[in-house]
């Protein structure tokens, strides 16, 4: 369970990214974070895992509060924290494989990691996960020689043989073609099911996020200001989340908790 | 023109680099008149009876070299004197590009804090500032003559070169790798080894070979102040008026410095 509370981040530059976000993520839901570029979507997941510091309030994970926990400690927190990006961050000149056991880091020595010397668990993971990501025989293939939706499956699987508590996905979407969006965000939602675990996504493809989430929550200029199913997600809401608009119906009203605007 | 704010619209100037173009006038023509100030305090001086004299010698200096010595034992020490070269420029390579990894990751301003930067920059700084030659020549004053000083020479030189270069390729890495690495939970150096350095092998191949193949060059001269190598045969030729053996000896130094310089090129055609 991942519980964030009036989680603030201001940049130096004084840009006030998130104000005070406070929500609670759990089970195996698929909760997709929506909302126009600048309104603090990425900010807020990468506060999640401390690639951003987050400035105040605290984000707890299983009970643990990882924002006060030593650089030491945050490296063995990481490892229960997937993480998959829009630029998928691969290490281009390495192999599929390497790649995929980088996720495995964690939790090797120094020494090993320098020869590539991987427990023998960890490598039938990662050929379990390459052949349910879609990517069985490719393990030996540089990850430059990939194609841009096999390359986010490899994103994937790094995340997903970390056998993490939880999923965040930063615009995972972004740099691929539509179909290959969907297969994706299929994939995504598999894995929770199968996993067990949330998956929190950012994402700025409205269609997509309300065709695969359980759950939507609206950023707009670092508030909170949508908490609710897909369902719920009307034309005044989405005026509110991507115009800033007050809302004007009752309906729209019900669709936000007391605690989600401030 | 940027006191013109408002400008007719029926006319449009390239914005130039130099804030005006008075300024820019004025800088194109300091620099004329300075290069005409040089080429007339030197031409002054020396005038054209000189230098067509000066000619004259040349050739009858290239006459004497012809043809070049070819007694198999000047040869010989020819070339033992050539591989003496080859080898100081070999070790000073490994020596140099050994001590050149720390210091390139420490002037990268993308993984380390601000002291290790500065330090690691002013030691780049440093060993650029100096020239080879005068490098060697210290050197020599303290080691003596032969060739422990021109390893030391051209292993010093190495560091400033190959650790600039290397610096600006760890600078321009792809920082989002290394996020994803981390992000996983790894340590700084797994990091390093997994992020960093699959990124930057082929460079480092590269500018290895690439600096070896200066370092033969460097080598070849170094020895004229005593340095060891193949320039120390060339300037006793020289002075003993052997001008046969100098020919002889500039023959061989191009020959390895083209081979070098050929293998230099191949190998960093296939890395890259």
């Amino acid at each position: 369970m991942l519980e964030t509370h009036d989680l603030r981040k201001v940049y130096p530059t004084g840009d006030e990214a998130l104000t005070s976000i406070s929500t609670t993520i759990e089970g195996k839901e698929f909760v997709a974070m929506i909302g126009p570029s600048g309104a603090g979507k990425s900010t807020f997941v990468r506060c999640i895992n401390r690639l951003t510091e987050p400035t105040s309030g605290t984000v707890e994970l299983d009970g643990t509060d990882l924002t006060a926990l030593s650089s030491a400690e945050l490296r063995d927190a990481r490892r229960n924290i997937g993480m998959i990006f829009q630029e998928y961050n691969l290490v281009e000149r390495l192999t599929v494989m390497e790649n995929v056991l980088s996720g495995r880091l964690g939790y090797v020595s120094n020494w090993a990691a320098f020869r590539r010397k991987f427990p023998q668990e960890d490598i039938e993971l990662a050929y379990e996960i390459l052949e349910l990501v879609g990517l069985g025989g490719m393990e030996n293939k540089r990850v430059d020689e990939l194609s841009g939706g096999q390359r986010q499956r490899v994103g994937i699987a790094r995340a997903v043989v970390q056998n993490p508590k939880i999923l965040l996905a930063d615009e995972p979407t972004s740099s691929l073609d539509p179909e290959t969006s969907h297969d994706v965000m299929e994939l995504l939602t598999d894995i929770a099911t199968d996993h067990d675990i949330p998956v929190l996504i950012n994402i700025h493809e409205v269609d997509l996020a309300v065709g695969y989430a359980d759950r939507l929550l609206g950023l707009h200029d670092g508030e909170l200001v949508f908490d609710g199913t897909p369902e719920e997600l009307t034309d005044d809401t989405h005026g509110v989340i991507y115009r800033g608009e007050e809302l004007t119906t009752t309906e729209a009203k019900r669709a936000i908790p007391a605690g989600g605007r401030r | 023109m940027v006191a013109e704010t408002e400008q007719p619209r029926s006319t449009w100037h390239r914005p130039t680099t130099f804030y005006d173009h008075r300024v820019k006038w004025g800088i194109y023509v300091a620099l004329a008149a300075f290069l005409a100030w040089s080429l007339w305090g030197i031409l002054a001086g020396v005038g054209l009876s000189r230098f067509t004299e000066g000619l004259g010698y040349g050739v009858t200096l290239l006459q004497t070299m012809y043809p070049p010595r070819t007694e198999a034992g000047d040869l010989v020490r020819l070339g033992d004197r050539l591989l003496e070269s080859v080898a100081m420029a070999m070790v000073a390579t490994a020596i140099g590009v050994t001590i050149s990894i720390p210091v390139a990751f420490g002037a990268a301003q993308n993984l380390v804090s601000r002291p290790i930067y500065l330090l690691s920059r002013a030691i780049i700084s440093i060993s650029r500032a100096i020239d080879g030659l005068i490098v060697a020549i210290i050197a020599v004053m303290a080691f003596g003559f032969g060739p422990l000083a021109g390893i030391i020479a051209i292993s010093f030189k190495t560091v400033g070169f190959f650790s600039k270069l290397l610096s600006e390729d760890v600078e321009d890495i792809n920082m989002g790798s290394i996020e994803s690495v981390e992000s996983t939970g790894a340590s700084r150096f797994q990091t390093l080894v997994y992020g960093v350095v699959p990124q930057i092998v082929p460079r480092f191949v590269g500018l290895t070979v690439y600096r070896w193949d200066i370092n033969i060059r460097a080598s070849a001269i170094i020895g004229i102040v005593g340095a060891g190598g193949i320039g120390q045969l060339l300037m006793t030729a020289y002075s003993r008026y052997e001008f046969d053996y100098v020919a002889s000896i500039l023959l061989g130094i191009i020959l390895v410095v083209l081979l070098a310089e050929y293998v230099s090129a191949v190998v960093r055609r296939r890395v890259q």
